[in-house]
């Protein structure tokens, strides 16, 4: 039995298709321009950005935001996935900016930084309008690959070097798992594709004991990607060892494209084992809240305290996703993944802004990555200050922020869920959590510079850089006075499943 | 009745001004910073008189209503409206705000326009507090104080204010986070609302209301605050710098105290009357325990932050005894303690800025310096014991009139105050104005400038006027505060 061949419909994956064409064009490009024109190449990838999101946007409005597939179901285009995509483009383009200055100061602003970046996008979209574990695999591993090279960009540093390896081994081990969970799933439902594989569960075809077994190291795979505890050992490293362009990019988008990962696996793919997995995210939030919040504390260089911080952010975005589904009962579900998407969104916002603020504070020869180094920013540079002074709430959740409506949201769904004890715990953690936000305000403004370390004599950063940082810190502060278009964004996105 | 939104300008025109003063840039400006700060905080005053004289002193209901839907997704509104309770305190706020500015005027040299600024943001955020009437808007107006205050403690305050800064951050936003949980288990219960009146009519189980009491408990009780929490406020006090001070003791604590008016009691009455005998044995901790501590201290601002948790004490009382006097005597309490507080810390701030020194050993003697001083800290140290004729006697006298007609013995521990609060005041008052000349620096000290005697002198009016007539302040809270009682007295399931 074989099924016709037909020809798919290129139009609505067009995104992707413009975005290969275009990352290929800067590879090549590059080749051909010299290190001081290679601001050519930087507004090409600037271009291409751009146009990709153009392209989105082109398909959102062609298909009216309605559900349709290609390539024989294993692509689907959906409003989520136009929403996603489009605030990743975004966000690398916001990265581009920041990290300009930096990499040019290092020597690494070269085509390859700039290729890889896109190549990395492209996995991203992929992930994104994945509707089949192959094609989830397909985009995990082109943005891993990418990631994995740009952290060992920098060649001469042994610490990005082993950033690097450590990466690419625990990724790689990640990735086995994730396919090991994947094939067990094929094997008890006889699909590949997602939907394919809803119906065979909702219709009891597929042997629970097999499928259960193969979520298990689904989950786990998932969870290294996401970084929430257990799995989160490579995190702190990773983002201490790549050069801080780097890790904002690592630290920013991809949560994006993690949480597509999630809604397309867990959401489209097994809502029918809700209760198993819930259970397991459960574990992973509460544990990732707890040691990311504490370890944190203990951290003296900002890379790294940052790291832990994800990895507690990562934890209450968990929580928007397992208060989805209250005992069989769906009535909550489009409140609590649109919560959960609120908050991916809002903390890529944060993460930018607070790599930023490191780039933004480093120059040549000087690495903005230590406490001491944000001491008395206040008297260097008062609005420098003021935006991280914003960030840095926003990160705690103090309102009026928007990072308190990304908790606001994820709580008030936990607690429609009726986990009230889980609301409670999220509560303490996030206090704990305070802490070192507020110790990093507490630098800025309470003491006085270090004489030794003189930081941000001149703010190095060009013009573009110091707007868009400012655009970033008060974009926050702005959602947190209004954050109604955002929610209800998150919530048309989720409700188009 | 004015169809200005009154409400929305008596928070937005401070906080205007801030960004003004900010703008204003480095120290360099510094006396352009001042005059625009002033200027911010006289026009944040004179905007809130309408509410007083557009008052309609019969009615229970919301009065200068502005409602706006704000968050549709969660059906938020921005909903201001005051009644009799709430209207004082705007009032009471926006007039410290301006002591609190030329209170700061040569005092702050350093970092000018981020002070003024902060206090600016502070002032509008507070009447954010008491206006706001959709529960999320009043959340994120609670603890949006949290940040200007955080910065005054830890920008300009004395030697430990870096850990007094963060205590006091992370207690209240302990407090908060919990009635954040609370919030939202009642925003699910009541099928979607925040409204404040919705939830006044809510039916609730017993058990669900005392855990709901408790998460409030939570943060009123820290930011009140009682005992056994209140070990924050001390250390920030001590370490703020005196406008940080004034405004925490003349308005902050008052943010938890009416979080119980607006949450706990109306939303909450059954857990609220049987937890009364919790939250009457809390407060006369306070009243007396405290009143023991504060005997002791060896440092002025320090006496002052315990004397105010005692009074503190006097408030919670009141309100939990449920009867008009103690109600009433303790909103008056309140605005009179807004009043002497303020007053207490601007002359230890007064004596500071000469002496550099809290110390009640540093002094003595100083009636024979500043003899106009010492006259008007007599004023303000009488009224902190609650003497007849000083604002400090009424309110405090109506809560012992009213707790007596609960029980003899709550009435008696109460009454205790008075002799405790003489006993810390005026031994303290002794220590450091009379007697010969301590030293050298007393002997240098040279009596108050034209700008302090402006400032205490208002406050000074303010103080007798209240205790001499109060009837213009009781008369606005009657009905509101009757409407309070008959709902507490109802049952909810």
């Amino acid at each position: 039995m074989s099924k016709a061949f037909v020809f798919p419909d290129f139009y609505i994956a067009q995104p992707e298709l413009i975005l290969l064409g275009l990352a290929c064009a800067v590879m090549l490009f590059d080749l051909y321009v010299r290190d001081a024109r290679r601001s050519l190449t930087y507004a090409l990838a600037q271009f291409a950005l751009l146009g990709s999101a153009l392209s989105v946007l082109n398909v959102l409005t062609g298909t009216m935001g309605d559900l349709a597939y290609t390539f024989n179901g294993l692509y689907v285009a959906d409003v989520m996935g136009h929403i996603l995509k489009l605030f990743a483009c975004v966000t690398l383009s916001v990265v581009l900016i920041y990290s300009r200055t930096y990499l040019a100061d290092r020597g690494l602003l070269k085509g390859e930084f700039l290729s890889l970046l896109l190549f990395a996008l492209l996995g991203m979209f992929i992930l994104i309008s994945a509707n089949s574990f192959l094609t989830i695999y397909l985009g995990l591993e082109l943005l891993s690959l990418s990631l994995y090279a740009m952290v060992a960009l920098n060649r001469d540093s042994a610490l990005s070097t082993e950033a690097a390896m450590k990466y690419f081994v625990l990724g790689a081990l990640a990735s086995g798992l994730l396919l090991y969970g994947m094939s067990m799933i094929y094997g008890a439902t006889g699909s590949l594709m997602l939907t394919e594989i809803s119906r065979a569960l909702s219709q009891g075809a597929a042997d629970r004991t097999v499928v259960v077994f193969g979520l298990v190291f689904l989950v786990s795979g998932l969870a290294f990607k996401l970084g929430v505890v257990p799995f989160h050992m490579w995190i702190p490293d990773v983002y201490h060892g790549a050069p801080t362009a780097v890790t904002l990019v690592i630290g920013s988008a991809p949560k994006l494209a993690a949480f597509a990962m999630a809604m397309r696996l867990l959401v489209n793919g097994l809502l029918e084992l809700a209760v198993d997995w819930q259970q397991m995210l459960i574990i992973l939030a509460v544990l990732s809240m707890a040691i990311g919040n504490i370890a944190a504390i203990a951290q003296t260089n900002l890379k790294r305290m940052f790291a832990y911080s994800t990895i507690s952010h990562m934890g209450f975005m968990l929580l928007g996703l397992l208060t989805g589904v209250v005992q069989g009962n769906w009535l909550n579900a489009a409140d609590a993944y649109s919560a959960a998407m609120f908050y991916a969104i809002v903390y890529v916002f944060m993460s930018l802004g607070a790599f930023g603020t490191l780039l933004y504070l480093s120059r040549a020869g000087f690495e903005c990555e230590h406490l001491d180094d944000l001491r008395g920013l206040n008297r260097k540079s008062p609005w420098t200050a003021f935006i991280a002074m914003l960030l840095m709430f926003s990160m705690a959740g103090v309102p009026p922020t928007a990072g308190f409506y990304a908790k606001f949201l994820v709580l008030s769904s936990t607690v429609a869920a009726g986990q009230l004890w889980l609301a409670v715990l999220a509560v303490i953690f996030s206090l704990i959590g305070a802490f070192y936000y507020l110790r990093i305000v507490k630098l800025m403004y309470f003491d006085e510079p270090l004489s030794g370390r003189d930081v941000a004599v001149s703010i190095s950063g060009n013009s573009d850089m110091r707007l868009m940082y400012s655009v970033n810190g008060l974009a926050l502060l702005a959602l947190g006075l209004l954050p109604q278009p955002l929610m209800a964004l998150c919530f048309i996105a989720i409700k188009s499943l | 009745m004015s169809s200005y939104p009154l409400l929305s300008l008596s928070i937005w025109t401070p906080i205007v001004a801030g960004l003004l003063v900010l703008a204003t840039g480095d120290d360099r400006q510094a006396l352009l910073a001042r005059r625009l700060a002033l200027l911010g905080a006289l026009l944040g005053f004179v905007v809130t008189l309408p509410l007083y004289t557009g008052f309609d002193r019969a009615s229970a209901a919301m009065q200068f209503v502005e409602q706006a839907l704000w968050i549709p997704h969660f059906n938020v509104y921005y909903h201001l409206g005051v009644d009799g309770i709430a209207m004082p305190f705007i009032l009471l706020n926006s007039f410290i705000t301006v002591i609190v500015v030329l209170a700061g005027w040569t005092v702050i040299e350093n970092r000018v326009a981020l002070y003024f600024a902060a206090f600016l943001f502070l002032s509008g955020i507070m009447n954010g507090v008491f206006a706001a009437q959709d529960s999320l808007l009043f959340y994120v107006f609670f603890e949006a104080t949290l940040i200007p205050m955080f910065i005054i403690v830890g920008v300009w305050g004395g030697p430990n204010r870096v850990y007094a800064a963060l205590k006091f951050f992370l207690y209240t936003l302990m407090g908060s986070l919990f009635m954040l949980v609370a919030l939202l288990y009642l925003y699910d219960h009541s099928g979607g609302s925040f409204a404040m009146a919705d939830w006044k009519a809510l039916p609730l189980g017993l058990e669900a209301q005392q855990w709901l009491f408790f998460a409030f408990l939570a943060a009123f009780a820290v930011k009140v605050p009682m005992w056994p929490v209140h070990t924050w406020l001390p250390d920030a006090h001590v370490e703020a710098p005196t406008g940080g001070s004034v405004v925490l003791a003349a308005i902050m604590l008052k943010l938890g105290a009416y979080g119980f008016l607006r949450f706990s009691l109306p939303v909450l009455p059954d857990a609220s009357r049987n937890l009364a005998w919790l939250m009457i044995a809390l407060s006369l901790v306070a009243v007396v325990y405290i009143g023991f501590v504060a005997l002791v201290q060896l440092d002025m601002k320090k006496l002052i932050a315990y004397s105010s948790i005692s009074h503190m004490g006097f408030v919670t009382l009141g309100f939990f005894i449920f009867n008009a006097y103690g109600v009433e005597g303790a909103l008056i309490q309140m605005i009179s303690h807004g009043f002497i507080s303020a007053a207490m810390f601007l002359c230890v701030g007064v004596m500071y800025d000469r002496m550099h020194s809290r110390m009640i050993a540093d002094y003595g003697g100083v009636v024979h310096r500043m003899p106009k001083f010492a006259a008007f800290m007599m004023l303000f140290s009488m009224a902190n014991c609650g003497l007849p004729a000083t604002s400090g006697f009424v309110g405090e006298f109506m809560v012992i009139m009213g707790a007596m007609q609960v029980s003899f013995w709550i009435a008696f521990l109460a009454a205790s105050t008075l002799i405790l609060g003489a006993a810390y005041t005026l031994w303290m008052y002794k220590r450091v104005i009379f007697g010969p000349i301590a030293n050298d620096h007393v002997a240098a000290l040279t009596d108050v400038n034209a700008r302090e005697i402006v400032i205490l002198s208002v406050l000074a009016l303010a103080v007798l006027v209240l205790g001499v007539y109060p009837l213009p302040l009781s008369e606005i809270m009657h009905a509101s505060v009757n409407e309070l009682l008959r709902h507490v007295a109802l049952s909810k399931f």
